[in-house]
């Protein structure tokens, strides 16, 4: 996984609250393997109405938001549903930073297994930035050593889980870490069988 | 030497499942129980990518539910569906992985499966791609969803990364009133906490509300803690649980099933255990509760009116609410028990175990539907038991169709969908926009007022129905 640790790009302002996956992406979408990509379906029935077209009045269908790698939104970003296509969606669309009070959990950590920052920011500085935003869309910058935020004249500081910020800083791949812990895992399970026999399904 | 410190139940699981803890304070769990079903071929393409094998396909179990037909017989017609059926057949063979596949009598929602066969036991750590894998804490276990990178991970060594969640309890103690039950309890927790509430927390439900539900009402409370952003939520087993559990296919028998439940009895939450959280309620204040919408915390009381966004104070709510009620087409101050409905769904991992249907049969019994349904009870065994209780009768008498089992409009990738500005009254868990089919509006309720629903063709107080009944 590609390392991150700053960020300087396009950033949208998507002010809404409790964006969920099935909005992320709708679930009739997640057939299709990942290698077809998924960054067209990225909230697609917020981006197009029913009938396809482009909704001109949706933030990132905006002029302003061409080649939008930073996404702010409100509280509870990535609520819901565990499907990993939510954030194939988004960073095949090309974002790598998602600015919010608040993160789904499951969403948070697939996020992370895709070099994707969540950023959690206090509520009142997110809406700062959605106005700021709003009146001017351009370019932000996400420090993620420093844990800060720049955008024009406002700066705010942002928190990520530490191991989180580890493995983004360092493009981690879990696997590889766990693998190194062969030992371990065997005389864990030797241990496990002595004290869990009826953990073993029956057959 | 100090006494040992007391410990919560989920304290002990995580003691129990830890392999290593890093500095970093990430700890290595072991995984009792991994479940697989359709959308876990990005992880099973991950696995091939690397030249890999499930390193423990004993622990592994596949299930079709995402998107099997409800409707089955014959091929299925969708051929991108078809495909996503038959990828988990092959994933699951080439890895020698037990599949309750399209055909298996034992076939169902995962969450619903697990249980009734018994792998779900207390004391497990149990995943699966599916958020809704917090059902499983109703036993105790330690169950919660993961992604399709996490799930990859878990095919390749049985193991997963986790930092320590805080803990919180809530309480619910006294007496539900008749025509309340698991939901309401549950949609009134939500609300009152809201859909991010017990975001990083390990919840435990307690009270004596609670430990009196049967296990098919602990399954619905706990299914439903990741609708208020819990990691997962649990119940400690007690003699219910072990009732339950004995004589299960995958269950330990005999000398080995007392063995393990003298274990089990070990885990409850000792006395003086310490919460980061609680959160209480009063059973008795609970009354069915509906969803307005497009958030479960966006839930009320029957007997309640839609929220004026005019009268909320802080303008980042009140857009929320304006944009839910556009959504929804409703107006402010509207009655609840005014919105005509156009459809009813009764089924998902939520409400479809063989006490939901006896619930909304209550209801429906010599009734009929002004609506159409689907009834899809949550697994093919809760449907034979169904037919031999002749529940298929009352919901087929009622005018709703009885179909076979799967997650069907919960999600509607098996093309099972309300239509575009239709709206559902719905015994399932999210009621996000288009979660039910593209401009699909969804009403969460329990069993029993989707029943009610269904009779009179408007949101219903159930308990006006129930008179005399119960
Ligand atoms: S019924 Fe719905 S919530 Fe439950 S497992 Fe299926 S899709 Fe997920």
């Amino acid at each position: 996984m590609e390392p991150f640790r700053t960020l300087s790009a396009p950033a949208c302002g998507l002010p809404v609250a409790n964006i969920d996956t099935d909005q992320l992406i709708p679930a009739r979408f997640m057939k299709r393997s990942r290698s077809e990509g998924y960054g067209s379906y990225l909230l697609h029935d917020m981006r197009f109405g029913s009938d396809g077209a482009v909704r001109p009045d949706f933030p990132l269908n905006h002029p302003g938001a061409a080649g939008a790698r930073i996404l702010v939104a409100r509280r509870n970003f990535g609520a819901g549903s565990s499907r990993e296509a939510a954030v194939y969606a988004l960073v095949d669309f090309g974002i790598r930073c998602v600015i919010a009070p608040s993160f789904g959990d499951i969403f948070a950590s697939n996020a992370v297994n895709n070099g994707l920052l969540p950023a959690r920011v206090e509520e009142t500085d997110a809406e700062a930035l959605l106005e700021r935003l709003a009146a001017e869309p351009g370019e932000a910058v996400v420090d993620l050593d420093n844990q800060r935020i720049v955008a024009g004249n406002l700066s705010v500081a942002f928190k990520v889980d530490p191991v989180c910020r580890l493995k983004l800083l360092n493009g981690w791949d879990d696997i590889d870490l766990t693998l190194a812990q062969a030992d371990a895992i065997a005389a864990f399970t030797e241990r496990d069988r002595e004290a869990r026999p009826w953990a073993t399904p029956r057959r | 030497m100090p006494l040992p410190t007391p410990r919560t139940l989920f304290d002990k699981l995580w003691d129990s499942h830890a392999i290593v803890t890093r500095d970093d304070g990430q700890t290595l769990l072991w995984v009792d129980r991994h479940f697989v079903h359709e959308g876990s071929f990005h992880a099973f393409n991950k696995l091939k990518e690397r030249g890999a094998r499930v390193s423990r396909p004993d622990l592994t179990f596949g299930i079709a539910d995402h998107y099997v037909p409800t409707r089955r017989g014959g091929a299925i017609a969708d051929p991108s569906i078809r495909s996503m059926v038959d990828q988990l057949r092959d994933n699951t063979a080439d890895n020698e992985v037990l599949l309750f596949g399209l055909d298996d009598p034992r076939q169902g929602i995962v969450h619903v499966v697990g249980p009734e066969q018994g792998l779900t036991l207390p004391g497990l750590l149990m995943v699966c791609g599916d958020s809704h894998t917090s059902t499983h804490g109703a036993f105790g276990a330690w169950g919660f969803g993961i992604g399709a990178s996490e799930v990859a991970h878990v095919l390749l060594t049985q193991t997963l990364w986790q930092r320590k969640p805080l803990r919180m309890r809530i309480r619910i103690d006294g007496r539900l009133v008749p025509g309340v039950g698991a939901k309401d309890i549950a949609l009134s927790v939500i609300a009152r906490i809201g859909a991010d509430g017990a975001q990083g927390h390990a919840v435990e439900y307690a009270g004596s509300a609670v430990t009196g539900l049967s296990m098919e009402g602990r399954l619905t409370l706990c299914n439903l803690s990741i609708e208020a952003g819990a990691r997962c939520g649990m119940v400690a087993p007690d003699e219910t649980t072990f009732r339950y559990l004995d004589g299960r296919p995958f269950a330990p028998q005999g000398d080995a099933f007392a063995r393990a439940v003298e274990d089990w009895r070990r885990l409850p939450t000792d006395e003086d255990a310490v919460f980061d959280r609680e959160v209480s309620l009063s059973a008795h204040d609970i009354a069915p509760i509906v969803t307005w919408g497009v958030s479960p915390e966006d839930a009320l009381p029957i007997g309640g009116q839609v929220p004026d966004p005019a009268h909320v104070e802080d303008p980042a709510k009140a857009a929320q609410i304006r944009d839910a009620l556009a959504y929804m087409d409703l107006k402010p101050g509207q009655d609840l028990s005014a919105i005509r409905v156009d459809r009813v769904f009764i089924g998902s991992c939520t409400n479809s175990r063989i006490e939901d249907l006896r619930a909304a049969a209550a209801v429906l019994a010599g009734r009929q539907a002004k609506v159409p349904g689907l009834v899809s009870p949550g697994s093919s065994l809760v449907k034979r038991q169904a037919e031999e209780e002749g529940l298929d009768r009352v919901f087929r008498e009622a005018g709703l169709e009885w179909v076979e089992s799967g997650c069907s409009m919960c999600v509607g990738m098996n093309g099972d969908l309300v239509k575009p500005g239709e709206r559902c009254a719905s015994t399932t868990n999210r009621n996000f926009k288009g979660r039910q089919g593209p401009g699909s509006r969804t009403h969460l309720m329990s069993p029993a007022m989707a029943a009610a629903a269904a009779v009179t063709g408007h949101l219903t107080d159930v308990r006006d129905l129930l008179k005399g009944r119960i």
